[in-house]
């Protein structure tokens, strides 16, 4: 069976300049770039190669960049890391109320030694107003952090506006920018951010080759304590492989970056298109304009993510869905929650996210096999035979 | 595969779905909150379920669950179907995820519900009898001591306990007097608003 993967947000393939790029690092060119002899300093440049490659990709220089290996622990790094830098400052932190759980949980952690935080709310479609950071910060507020763009309900948010006015009282500033990296534009100085954090795993780069754009001369106190690697505020033995192919990954995402989001976004609308005019019930989740180029997610009124997600796999459709069933926890995903959805609406949560390589061959299989399945699910499903005989057709 | 086959096979082929507009009881058992609802129909015959229909809001597991009760409890005398336990359910599935246990795994209960609702519907007096049916009191005995979302031991008070896997906060249910998320504004398991 033919398989349309369109769950980019999980993971992407590599690409195969990467995996070519990465192949000497996990075979002859083993070497530990602190090594002063040979076999360490060709690892050490190319280490610092890619270290320029992905300060490019954000328009950093490259002594502001820190490997990690993902973006839960760039985003860990850069909360726990500046916020306890700048303890003398305060303890209270401002973060949206949609961040990525390695933010929140992250925030959570940094209770247990003195610190609070304040969640600010979003609109409808997922916004973070800026008025609504700047109401919610405290004279002792040391951190914000609001991402670049969600990759559940794919609101891109007006970080540039909210760094503007944090900068304007000293607040540092941080923004995952994990689902935002490769299809958005980024460059630091423009979004006038102090931190952040991206992953290769997102644009077509390794999994555990991730990275933290930490502004120059900005305090951050290591989460790995250890040698002097990574100018010592990371410690540990570098993942070479890794970190070279997500520096590939990053000059790939720069040159065809424009180009890959305009054939998404195009695709992506036909899709949106396709469902609305197909099925009923529907809700787009997020705004229709203003969203992540290469994603498109939906509440399907009276069904459950979990039982569309199997159903669209056995149909060779790879897709995800923030449903309380689909979670390991059974908790409805935060982010529709904060969005205002009901947690019946939540339930029928489903997310396809596109591929560079996604066809509209691929999307209108989609269109054609969706409805169906849907159509199966709400003839078993009591919510549905309890709307049809309040609301007889 | 976080499924065994039986589950998938239940879930892409489920059996006897749908409704009973003359049915002659009706059980229903969840809320969307938790995720999974489920209503079954039942007509009873000689005292024997010559018919069970079910609708299933909710995950794979929920609906395999439901499809597999039918099937076991078809034909049975009420008595019967009163004894099947949900824990027999997911052992005839192949077993389930351990953390679809409690929040998915309700097809019995439903059943049950339905059975309850046919006998009071024909003998009022009956109902008093069925209470104490030792798989429902069996049941919730389970529940009592469970994380109702991964089913690990709960610590702390009895009124107020938190389950250190989930890193969630319990209260009693004032209406059913199970455990529930404290920081949800519906109880899990029966969906009564919790005053906070």
């Amino acid at each position: 069976m033919r398989r349309i993967y369109l769950d980019h947000i999980a993971a992407t393939p590599l690409h195969p300049e990467a995996l070519a790029a990465m192949l000497p690092f996990l075979k002859e060119r083993f070497g530990n770039p602190q090594s002063l002899h040979g076999e360490g300093q060709s690892v050490l440049e190319a280490v610092e190669e890619a270290r320029g490659q992905v300060a490019r990709l954000i328009g950093a220089t490259a002594a502001e960049i820190i490997f990690t290996s993902s973006g839960s622990e760039s985003n860990n790094l850069a909360v726990k890391g500046l916020a306890l830098a700048g303890r003398a400052r305060g303890t209270h932190l401002v973060l949206s109320a949609i961040e990525h759980l390695s933010v929140l949980n992250a925030a959570k952690s940094l209770e247990k030694f003195g610190f609070r935080s304040t969640l600010v709310p979003v609109d409808g479609a997922g916004t973070v107003r800026p008025e609504s950071v700047e109401r919610a910060l405290a004279k002792d507020t040391v951190l914000v952090s609001v991402m670049l763009a969600n990759s559940e309900v794919g609101t891109i948010e007006p970080v540039a506006e909210i760094a503007k006015l944090c900068r304007a009282k000293s607040v540092l500033v941080h923004t995952d920018a994990v689902a935002a990296a490769g299809s958005l534009p980024l460059d630091v100085q423009a979004l006038g951010v102090d931190a952040l954090s991206l992953a290769g795993d997102q644009f077509y780069g390794p999994k555990g080759g991730a990275a933290l754009f930490i502004k120059k001369g900005t305090r951050l106190l290591p989460q790995i304590d250890g040698g002097i690697q990574e100018s010592g505020r990371r410690g540990g033995t570098e993942n070479v492989a890794a970190i070279v192919g997500l520096g590939k990954a990053a000059e790939i995402a720069l040159a065809r970056r424009a180009e890959r989001a305009a054939k998404a976004a195009e695709l992506r609308d036909r899709l949106i298109d396709g469902f609305s005019r197909k099925i009923g019930h529907v809700l787009l989740t997020g705004p229709r304009a203003g969203r992540l180029p290469h994603q498109a997610s939906f509440c399907i009124q009276f069904v459950e993510g979990e039982a569309m997600l199997l159903s669209l796999d056995m149909k060779g459709i790879a897709v995800s869905s923030g449903s309380a069933c689909s979670s390991k926890a059974l908790k409805a995903s935060h982010v529709l929650l904060a969005l205002g959805l009901d947690h019946a609406t939540a339930q029928g949560s489903v997310v396809f996210s596109l591929l560079e390589d996604t066809t509209a061959e691929d999307i209108d299989d989609v269109i054609e096999f969706f409805p169906p399945i849907i159509e199966r699910l709400r003839k078993m499903s009591p919510l549905y035979t309890a709307y049809l005989k309040e609301n007889p057709q | 595969m976080i499924y065994s086959d039986k589950v998938m096979d239940h879930f892409a082929n489920p059996r006897n779905v749908g409704t009973l507009p003359d049915a002659d009881g009706v059980g229903q058992v969840g809320n969307p909150v938790c995720g999974d609802m489920m209503t079954f129909y039942i007509k009873v015959k000689d005292d024997r379920l010559s018919e069970i229909k079910f609708q299933t809001f909710g995950c794979g597991a929920a609906i395999a669950v439901s499809s597999m009760v039918t099937g076991m409890a078809l034909g049975k005398t009420l008595e019967e179907a009163m004894a099947i336990t949900n824990e027999k359910v997911a052992e005839e599935l192949g077993g389930l995820p351990k953390n679809k246990m409690h929040c998915s795994n309700l097809g019995a209960d439903a059943l049950h519900e339905a059975i309850k609702d046919y006998r009071h519907k024909s003998a009022p007096g009956a109902r008093d009898a069925v209470s104490a049916a030792p798989a429902q009191a069996h049941d919730e005995h389970d529940e009592a001591c469970c994380c109702p979302y991964c089913e690990g031991p709960l610590e702390g008070m009895e009124e107020v306990c938190s389950c250190s896997h989930c890193d969630i906060d319990f209260i009693e249910c004032p209406a059913c007097g199970k455990y529930t998320n404290k920081a949800e504004a519906a109880c899990v398991a029966c969906g009564a608003k919790i005053a906070k």
